[in-house]
């Protein structure tokens, strides 16, 4: 390298640096921040314990179980009975048999309840993480894993999921309880964050296994495996407003509004929390 | 029962390395419940790799261990189709014993 050149380097890191300096403290701060949390999480990703709950949904799946001890090989999950491989990217969706719009939970606690006979109410107002949420969340791990790298493909085709996705939006934007919050309070913003979490924008498609694309999730500090009504009844719960209920109508409706806007991005799922 | 662990042996240069995912509270026994009673300590204490049937690996483990954890290590000189066992005992005395080859 010449004297020059190397005079030339000199300069233009100083310019660099005085940037920097220029830029707000806070900025780059928040940046680190995130920076080491993406780090962390790419350590744990190798071992994400999530796979623990896929193996066992995978032995759930066809295990013949409930009262009509029959398997859960012909549930259709939207792609035809028993076809689990791409079911994920595509739900929620519309349902003949049901005539309801139906995200995965909502699906399997159907075929819970007409293939093996299980009481799908009582499952529903099971408490998470207790009897037969425990089966179903290996089963909701089972199924997203079964979709990993796929991309969201919503099907926005019958009238009924249409309408679905107009409800979605009116959900996330509603403002109520006694913080007067809407999910868009944190959710309508890029680069925002809550602690030491980074918010993904939903109201557009926040990227490849960000928001929608990365949930159901392996959450480290609980050590339990959640789905999207599990994380929902979260933000309900930070919201301080009341769950609308497991598997409503108004959770399903949040799910298509979130699954079209990320259509496009690849799934992660299960993934791996804080 | 115990759920199955999940192991994962590759080789790499002149051995291989191991991926252990274990299925287990690891209650430490400083946490109580709704109630206020104590929940009693539930955990892994001794962990144990072999490499076709020859002791490996030897580990003690306590409290301070995460739930569900998981452990990775390199076995010097094993090669591909070796059998790697895993076996880890609770302080319940419950035990569990995986095997897997290494590809």
């Amino acid at each position: 390298m010449t004297s020059s050149a190397r005079a030339g380097a000199h300069v233009s890191a100083l310019a660099a640096a005085l940037i920097a300096a220029a830029l707000p403290a806070a900025a780059t701060a928040q940046t680190s921040t995130a920076d080491g949390i993406a780090q962390y999480r790419a350590l744990l990703a190798d071992g994400n314990p999530a796979e623990l709950w896929e193996a066992r949904g995978e032995a759930l799946w066809q295990q013949r179980r409930g009262p009509k001890n029959a398997a859960l090989d012909a549930c259709d999950l939207g792609r035809g009975p028993g076809v689990v491989k791409g079911a994920f990217v595509a739900l929620p969706r519309w349902f003949a048999d049901t005539q309801r719009v139906q995200d995965l939970e909502s699906r399997l606690l159907t075929c819970l309840q007409t293939l093996q006979g299980f009481d799908a109410a009582a499952i529903a107002a099971t408490p998470f993480g207790k009897g037969e949420q425990l089966d179903l969340e290996a089963l909701v791990a089972y199924v997203a894993s079964e979709s990993r790298g796929l991309k969201f493909e919503l099907p926005q085709a019958h009238p009924a999921e249409r309408q679905m996705f107009e409800v979605g939006k009116r959900v996330f934007f509603f403002r109520g309880g006694p913080y007067d919050f809407a999910c868009a309070s944190c959710h309508s913003e890029a680069g925002k964050r809550i602690r030491l979490q980074d918010l993904p924008n939903l109201t557009t498609n926040p990227g490849d296994g960000v928001g929608f694309a990365a949930w159901p999730a392996y959450r480290v500090s609980s050590g339990e495996l959640w789905g999207m009504q599990r994380r929902l009844n979260d933000c309900y719960r930070q919201q301080r407003f009341p769950y609308p209920g497991y598997g409503s109508d108004a959770t399903i409706a949040l799910g298509v509004y979130m699954g079209v806007q990320a259509r496009g991005a690849a799934s992660i799922a299960p993934s791996i929390k804080r | 029962m115990s759920d199955p662990m999940r192991i994962r042996a590759q080789t790499q240069g002149s051995g291989a390395i191991v991926r252990v995912l274990m299925s287990h509270e690891m209650e430490t026994g400083q946490r109580k419940d709704a109630a206020g009673k104590v929940i009693p300590a539930w955990h892994i204490t001794e962990v144990s790799a072999t490499l076709n049937g020859k002791a490996v690996l030897s580990a003690q483990w306590g409290t301070a261990i995460a739930k569900n954890p998981f452990t990775q290590f390199t076995v010097k000189g094993a090669k591909a189709g070796d059998k790697i066992g895993i076996t880890w005992v609770d302080n319940r005395g419950d035990r569990r014993t995986d095997e897997v080859t290494v590809a």
